[in-house]
């Protein structure tokens, strides 16, 4: 019962969170310098007397500001979050039709990182001082210090032009008509790089979490007991002290997951993922603000829902949360 | 605990850092971190007088391959890479310096007023705080950048208010534990103000782990300028490192000198101002460091 409260307590703060993300919205369209209709027409050109009296109507311009903010909140929650100049369709249609492809992305990324950066860490967390401890510490600098947008383009450089293993751009071949296991191996093939190279700069700070913590479960009492039973030290690290490194893993995995979501906006753009981060460069090279508020509004979306999954882990993970 | 702390307080905040430089000093990562960092200063610095060649000038044959006349060769229009890369230096180090003086600004003044008001105050902006860092930051940036239109100060102000938290929580979680000390108790027995205990007492105190901050900070903050310089929004007027790379983007099979050289001096600036911050963060606490 006390569970079930908490998680109620999780829900409703996420979507208190999520109205505060309308009403930031909200509040950038309207602080934005010039009329908010203005900003909605954006620079795509030659708006028209009507279309201008159509958009104020709509967004209820001509009431006052607190009316005007429930009416979007109403709005936003019914799902509709305006039209993009530039695809002429409802934001809400185009962000959903790409939204896959992102979750896609930003999971894989995830894995790697999460997969890859505890095995480094706890690696090097055995023998603190060999050279394949100070390798990962080296290693997390560097590529914490790459900006991710130049990575994506040095592996498309090496990987898809000098050594040409991997694709350079989309999410799979035009036109592949092949049956399903083909198709799932030709998205994996794309999906590589892209993931990789997002996957790099988080993988950097979960190996540091990850040595620091399982060098400190390593020299804590249980595990002490654990070995003098005469457990093999594969099983004392793996299966007790891998458990317990976690957890400062997961958070700052928690932490970083809304930026892990903006960098698949620049990673998209480099790969030309056809996800909702590719499509913010083109609304902020047109100016089409609706589309890109909506992106904003959605990628917070994904940050709150996987927050929430990431609490309940830790929950299952340590018991002594409740 | 408490013993300790008052032992720092007693301590002359002269010879913590005299003490923490004599660490620093024996940190060979941390010394090539700050001797880098100093080149690419004086490069800023001086860097457009030894080689007053224009960035956005075309000067010779598009996509020259790097050679002696053009040591980093040119881009697809004819620009000098070598020329891009020693003005960029300036722009970076504007834009990361500013924009965390900026963060470092907000995060203080929020982590301050929780940590040591508490209660509601506390509870009002530690939600504010979380907000944030629900926020994809780089998104909400470029989002910020785009309605403002782009310009050196609306980045600089862009990066600021996307990225305080960590600073704020930093700040906050430091007066928690210093204000319960019973030196700040003397001090308020002597009748000190709000104010003086806030400025001249915890803060101080605070400091070390504010510098270490602060220089990951300027790190997060020039990766930033990068990537949204990079996505076309930078000051049109200057010619940054990211710009660089996102205009040659197009092009990256024909002239691979002009993105990896500008990545290249992206890459070797954090680098530096992390290696410098860890040094930092090792300096402040020995302790840690001998585990």
């Amino acid at each position: 019962m006390g569970i079930l409260l908490a998680v109620a307590r999780k829900i409703l703060y996420s979507l208190l969170l999520l109205v505060a993300v309308i009403i930031l919205n909200f509040l950038l369209i309207h602080i934005a310098p010039g009329d908010p209709v203005d900003t909605l027409v954006g620079d795509m050109g030659g708006a028209t007397p009507e279309l201008v009296a159509k958009i104020r109507a709509e967004y209820g311009l001509d009431k006052t500001l607190l009316e005007q903010l429930t009416s979007y909140i109403g709005k936003v929650a019914k799902g509709n979050l305006g039209n993009s100049y530039t695809f002429n369709e409802p934001v809400t249609q185009i962000i959903l039709h790409r939204l896959p492809a992102t979750v896609l992305l930003v999971v894989s990324a995830l894995v790697i990182a999460l997969f890859f950066g505890t095995l480094l860490g706890v690696m090097a967390a055995q023998k603190p001082d060999s050279m394949f401890s100070h390798f990962v510490t080296v290693f997390s600098l560097t590529s914490f210090s790459a900006p991710v947008f130049w990575t994506g383009i040095m592996l498309l450089i090496l990987f898809s032009y000098y050594i040409p293993i991997f694709p350079s751009f989309g999410m799979s071949t035009a036109g592949l008509e092949a049956p399903l296991t083909v198709r799932v191996f030709d998205i994996l093939k794309h999906l590589f790089l892209p993931a990789v190279t997002l996957a790099s700069i988080y993988l950097a700070g979960y190996s540091r979490i990850a040595r620091a913590s399982m060098m400190d479960v390593l020299g804590s009492d249980y595990i002490r007991t654990a070995r003098a039973k005469g457990l093999s030290t594969h099983i004392v690290v793996y299966k007790h002290g891998l458990k317990n490194a976690l957890l400062p893993v997961i958070t700052l995995a928690g932490l970083q997951l809304s930026q892990i979501v903006a960098g698949a906006v620049v990673v998209e753009t480099v790969f030309s993922w056809p996800g909702i981060g590719s499509i913010a460069f083109k609304s902020i090279l047109r100016r089409d603000y609706p589309l890109l508020l909506g992106i904003l509004f959605f990628s917070t979306v994904i940050v709150v829902i996987a927050n929430l999954i990431t609490d309940l882990t830790y929950r299952i993970l340590d018991p002594r949360i409740k | 605990m408490t013993d300790n702390h008052t032992d720092v307080y007693i301590e002359s905040p002269e010879r913590r850092y005299l003490e923490a430089w004599h660490m620093y000093k024996g940190n060979k990562a941390a010394v090539l971190g700050l001797g880098m960092w100093v080149m690419i200063i004086l490069v800023a610095l001086f860097g457009p007088f030894i080689y007053p060649v224009d960035p956005f000038e075309l000067v010779g044959a598009p996509m020259t391959a790097p050679d002696s006349e053009y040591l980093f060769g040119t881009d697809y229009l004819g620009r000098d890479v070598l020329a891009g890369i020693i003005h960029g230096a300036r722009v970076t180090l504007i834009i990361g310096f500013s924009a965390t003086l900026c963060t470092v600004i907000i995060g203080v003044i929020i982590g301050v007023l929780a940590g040591y008001y508490g209660r509601w105050v506390d509870n009002l902006l530690m939600r504010i705080t979380e907000f944030f860092q629900v926020l994809p930051a780089l998104l909400l940036a470029m989002v910020m950048v785009t309605l403002f239109s782009p310009s050196i100060l609306t980045l600089i102000f862009a990066i600021g208010v996307v990225s305080w938290t960590a600073v704020a929580r930093l700040t906050r979680a430091e007066f928690l534990k210093i204000k319960e000390q019973e030196y700040i108790m003397a001090e308020r027995a002597i009748g000190a103000g709000n104010l003086r205990i806030i400025w001249r007492v915890i803060l101080p105190n605070a400091l070390p782990p504010l510098i270490v901050a602060t220089a990951l900070t300027i790190g997060v903050a020039i990766l930033f300028e990068a990537a949204i310089s990079f996505m076309g929004l930078g000051d049109p007027n200057m010619y940054s490192w990211g710009y660089m790379i996102g205009s040659s983007r197009d092009y990256i099979w024909d002239t691979w000198w002009a993105v990896t050289f500008p990545g290249m001096a992206i890459f070797f600036t954090v680098l530096s101002i992390s290696l410098i911050g860890d040094g930092l963060n090792d300096a402040f606490n020995p302790k840690l460091r001998l585990r």
